[in-house]
């Protein structure tokens, strides 16, 4: 039968295994980099740069997806690019998740005082603008991977925090929160207990987005050359250089990006897909 | 004395106007007594003091709240929460958001007794099929592997009153229970509830605003008007002959499927006036 939920859960059957197979197959390429790229991703070989993919006419079968304009090979590039991407996407999106969730959690369920410092906290947060604000922290902190992650998790935190504050004040109207408590059970034992399962769905997708936006963030700010030295191939630093040989070597900027596009988007289908495989209401 | 006793009880919104005027009313062990009024009456505002889940913005102003002959209001938060756990349970009004959407049925009812009684695990899950079972639910043991989605408004409403026995509390407090239901199951579910409430010899706190229920479930009734109580009576006399004003044209209003002809009758706009005045000469009498 085709009826809503069956359709529903086909669709993210679909979702699941597209993002899945692409977030998979890119952690594998990340973690078996220097095993798997066929190049040294920073050897630089004047005499074969901006050569094109291998399915171009005038290309080298040793560089599949061509050469930017000092010669180094644009696949190996990316590969390694990944290591980055990815270790900002998860480590970044997890802390964030972590912080922000908690005090979501927390300020929306207890309420009162908590709340009020929490919310005001995040209104102000808020206030900033984004992009300047980690420019802003990169500029004191310098540049690095730490750097990134900590301006990430600095500036994103509100994201979590807002959104699961009103979930977990939704539910904590609800009956069954009135039932426990009579029952006997503590404030946090009804929040880890009977809250938490119910607004982990919505934590989940929250989570994906976050690591989606962790990639562009990252990307950005290797694109303006904050992120980390020029010695770790980076997907924005890539796109920026390939920015100016666009009308040369347009394989330069094109690939890079898409692997960009399709690593935010897998995130963001990902989290859609897992909330609509684990959220009991819609299994 | 009675098992429950509430003297004098007095709530009002943070900084905001009173919900509860000194409400006083005792429930016998065993005893059912119904707690009608119009919406707003504050009837559930007892039901949730007596249990200690009032809304943040509510607080208590004053009064006494004996529960087994323990002040809950004098107690420490945690040896309220430890009294009413072990003593007392609630049958709430919407089934549909009473259980937990994320746990199967089955944990909803055996953590609690396993977690905060300290039952064996074996022993709270023969409880619930035992339960089950006692309020008619055919298989106890596939329904306790469910989700509370997979089942309807009236079956979540039998294990809720399941749940709710569980731990044989001594006093129940069931918050409209019938109010999201719809009729033919209502009568069901009040039968259920008055039969459990016989045979464990619960005392019933049934907050309510349908007299007819309270004809069919109850021993005396409370009927509020404002947050204050304006007629404590036997379910008996008051159906006989009401003695306030306010509570006999109630009766009056309710809908007589005998004689339609009779039509609806409105309780009269002099009868609020009285009820009203009275309720400002309270104010007047003990706030100054």
């Amino acid at each position: 039968m085709l009826d809503g939920r069956s359709l529903t859960r086909r669709r993210a059957g679909a979702r699941l295994w597209l993002s899945g197979l692409w977030l998979g197959a890119l952690c594998l390429a990340a973690i078996f980099a220097p095993w798997i790229a066929p190049k040294d991703p920073l050897a630089q070989d004047l005499f074969s740069g901006r050569l094109p993919p291998v399915w171009v006419h005038g290309a080298d079968p040793g560089f599949l997806l061509g050469t930017d304009s000092l010669g180094r090979d644009v696949l190996s590039r990316i590969l390694y690019g990944a290591r980055i991407a990815l270790t900002v996407a998860v480590v970044a999106g997890s802390v964030t998740c972590l912080i922000g969730a908690t005090l979501g959690l927390v300020a929306g369920f207890l309420r009162g005082w908590v709340d009020m410092v929490v919310s005001r906290l995040i209104d102000i947060w808020m206030a900033f603008p984004p992009v300047l604000f980690s420019i802003l922290l990169i500029a004191v902190l310098g540049p690095g991977l730490f750097s990134i992650i900590l301006a990430i998790v600095v500036i994103d935190w509100t994201r979590f925090a807002r959104v699961i504050r009103a979930e977990a004040m939704a539910q904590g109207a609800m009956d069954y929160v009135a039932s426990a408590r009579v029952a006997g059970r503590g404030r946090i034992g009804t929040m880890l207990r009977e809250i938490l399962p119910n607004v982990l769905p919505t934590i989940t997708v929250l989570l994906t987005l976050e690591m989606g936006i962790a990639v562009i963030v990252e990307a950005i700010l290797s694109f303006v050359n904050l992120s980390i030295s020029t010695d770790f191939p980076t997907w924005g630093g890539m796109i920026a250089e390939g920015r100016t040989s666009v009308h040369q070597a347009w394989w330069v900027l094109v690939f890079p990006l898409v692997t960009l596009f399709l690593t935010v988007l897998a995130f963001s289908q990902l989290g859609e897909g897992l909330k609509d495989r684990f959220d009991p209401v819609l299994r | 004395m009675s098992y429950l006793s509430i003297r004098n009880l007095s709530l009002r919104l943070k900084k905001g106007p009173a919900l509860l005027r000194r409400v006083s009313l005792e429930v016998a062990a065993g005893e059912v007594r119904g707690l009608v009024g119009e919406s707003g009456a504050g009837k559930s505002m007892i039901g949730k003091a007596v249990l200690g889940i009032l809304p943040p913005a509510v607080e208590i102003t004053g009064g006494e709240i004996f529960l087994d002959g323990v002040d809950l209001l004098r107690l420490a938060p945690r040896e309220r929460r430890r009294k009413i756990g072990a003593t007392a349970a609630l049958i709430p009004q919407d089934p549909l958001t009473a259980l937990n959407p994320s746990h199967r049925i089955g944990p909803q009812i055996t953590d609690r007794l396993v977690d905060i009684l300290g039952w064996t695990r074996a022993k709270a899950e023969a409880r619930a099929v035992e339960l089950l079972a006692e309020v008619q639910i055919a298989d106890p043991a596939r329904v306790l592997r469910q989700y509370p989605h997979e089942l309807s408004g009236g079956m979540r409403q039998r294990i809720l009153i399941a749940s709710a026995f569980a731990a044989e509390p001594r006093l129940i407090v069931a918050d409209e229970p019938t109010t999201a239901l719809d009729v033919t199951v209502q009568k069901q579910i009040l039968r259920l509830i008055a039969g459990m409430q016989a045979r464990h010899g619960t005392a019933l706190l049934f907050v309510t605003h349908d007299l007819g229920v309270v004809s069919k479930v109850c021993q005396r009734l409370s009927v509020l008007y404002s947050g204050m109580v304006v007629e404590d009576a036997t379910v008996a006399d008051f159906f006989a002959a009401p003695k306030h004003p306010y509570s006999a044209a109630l009766l009056a209003a309710t809908p007589r499927y005998t004689d339609p002809s009779a039509g609806l009758n409105p309780v009269p706009e002099a009868v609020i006036a009285a009820v009203r005045a009275e309720v400002a000469a309270f104010d007047k009498a003990h706030h100054g």
